[in-house]
């Protein structure tokens, strides 16, 4: 694969001027905190070769719901992945040749540190979290599931976009040879998928690596997928390969397939139905044969850290 | 044996068996021998019985070309048994609905029925089919007299219903119901054909042989 900027010193490692001028104090305090960092492991994230590989160095997230997570067999065999086919247990079923490594991403428009990065080395820089989330599908069906991945908001702050950034875009690869879905016109590819910067530096969206302390599942978007817990699944876009700094609000697959049903928020909300079915409650995977519908919370129960990002915003309008 | 008596004690027997194939399919994946229900049963139940609903109105929507096409006569005797299997499966896919999802909880069921097109479609294209298979006896159907070939011509709506419902079920991926559309247009222009101008004259004025039992085709 081409990479058309391999950088002789990554990003991460230049010292930005602050901190060069704040080297002293730096120091100071690094000698006073010492016991406290040799307690915790240091930064970055390895991402080990091998479909399923255990991952290490692990830490865990107040973010994380106390809920009982979902079975890995349920996480893995009944989702959306398009690019797999569109029955829900066809990602399971049409992603196991898939070859997620090796993966390179390319991040473009208004940031200081754009180009082409490994997987790998695009991943180093932070710490890996377990985020135990919960999930709501806009087919009305939920799940808790166990990510491990990187906070999107530090990277968005270490690619330091400019002023001039007010969204950012992801893209899925388009490769219709590995991926078979993508041989049918049911979207329009590649899969795109878009964040204000504004919610894209929340502390939420999370870019998953791993499902159940190991690698990322094909099924579920090996080897990156974003994580937008308050939102419909499909906002997950996964498979990424571009991540792009943009003015104006981006292009998003399901609201380019039906703009009246989907749109750009896609907030969860159990007050705003889609145009053929209710939002208000939802089937939780797993709870058994007989178990009612559970009501659907205002934001995915995530409000009280994402509500703000609305202020003033029709949300029956902005769905 | 004369054919009377092999669709009595052969063919009706047997079809009765072939046709509960689906439901043992369906016990065999929830017992995980023939496959499994997956992450959300609920759904496999229902959009298993919803799909062999529809599947049975289009073999019995073709038993009459079939018949027409082939000359095998004794195959409407068996029309009967297969629209009353559409209307065990549909009603099944209904009561899934009804218990499983909907756990029955009635101002859900309601709000489902009168808001949701998809799902208003679907129920009437149930009721009617209630209708018909209430009225299936011989008696009733003696006593009704026109009133009861009127009533059955709704087998064309039920198809009609039961592909727009599942068309406007599916989220983008269109291609499933598109092939059930088709095949309804295939029978029911068969029949449209059969009716057109020029052979309705001709049959008046004896030219073509006259239609047998005039029932709903």
């Amino acid at each position: 694969m081409l990479i058309r900027n391999p950088a002789d010193i990554l990003s991460y490692e230049i010292t930005s001027e602050t901190n060069y001028l704040n080297r002293r104090q730096f120091l100071r305090q690094g000698s006073m905190a010492s016991a406290t960092l040799f307690a915790a492991p240091a930064l970055g994230a390895v991402l080990p070769a091998g479909t399923g590989a255990e991952l290490a160095d692990v830490a865990r997230s107040r973010y994380s719901t106390d809920e009982e997570p979902n079975s890995f067999d349920d996480i893995s065999t009944y989702n959306n992945y398009y690019e797999f086919g569109t029955g829900k247990e066809d990602p399971s079923r049409n992603s196991g040749e898939f070859e997620p490594r090796p993966w390179t991403l390319t991040v473009s428009g208004h940031a200081e540190k754009t180009g082409t990065f490994n997987l790998e080395d695009f991943v180093k820089p932070y710490r890996l979290e377990e985020r135990i989330y919960r999930m709501r599908c806009v087919e009305a069906w939920s799940m808790v599931i166990p990510w491990v991945g990187i906070p999107l908001a530090n990277v968005v702050k270490e690619l330091q976009p400019t002023s001039r950034a007010k969204f950012v875009a992801f893209e899925t690869l388009h490769d219709p040879e590995r991926m078979p879905g993508q041989r049918s016109r049911v979207l329009r590819w590649p899969y795109r998928e878009g964040l204000t910067i504004a919610e894209a530096t929340n502390p939420l969206p999370l870019l998953a690596v791993g499902l159940y302390g190991k690698l990322l599942p094909n099924a579920n978007g090996a080897p990156i997928r974003l994580v937008v817990p308050w939102k419909y699944g499909f906002k997950g876009i996964k498979g990424i390969v571009n991540i792009r700094f943009v003015e104006s609000q981006p292009e998003t697959s399901w609201e380019l397939a039906a703009p009246n049903e989907y749109g750009f928020y896609a907030n969860v909300n159990p007050e705003v139905d889609h145009p053929r079915w209710s939002q208000a409650r939802e089937r939780r995977i797993g709870a058994g044969l007989f178990a009612q519908k559970q009501p659907t919370l205002m934001f995915n129960g995530y409000g009280e850290h994402v509500a703000h990002l609305y202020d003033g915003l029709d949300l029956r309008r902005h769905f | 044996m004369n054919t009377t008596a092999r669709v009595r004690y052969i063919g009706k027997p047997l079809l009765f068996v072939l046709c509960l194939v689906p439901v043992v399919l369906l016990l065999t994946d929830a017992a995980g021998i023939s496959g499994s229900l997956g992450a959300n049963p609920v759904e496999a139940i229902q959009d298993h019985f919803g799909i062999w609903g529809l599947r049975f109105i289009m073999i019995t929507l073709a038993v009459t070309p079939l018949r027409q096409l082939t000359g095998w006569n004794w195959l409407a005797r068996f029309r009967r048994m297969l629209g009353l299997f559409t209307f065990f499966y549909v009603l099944m896919h209904f009561l899934t609905w009804l218990v499983l999802d909907q756990g029955l909880l009635l101002s859900a069921i309601a709000e489902d029925i009168t808001k949701r097109p998809f799902i208003t479609i679907g129920f009437l294209a149930f009721l009617l089919l209630t209708m018909m298979a209430v009225t299936s006896t011989n008696a009733l159907r003696r006593r009704m007299g026109r009133r009861w070939q009127q009533l059955h011509y709704s087998a064309y709506a039920v198809g009609v219903l039961g592909v727009w419902h599942f068309w406007w079920q599916v989220k983008l991926d269109t291609r499933e119901p598109l092939l059930y559309a088709a095949i309804l247009s295939v029978l029911l222009g068969y029949r449209l054909y059969r009716r057109r101008p020029g052979r309705a004259r001709a049959r008046r004025e004896g030219k073509a042989p006259a239609a047998g039992v005039r029932h709903p085709t």
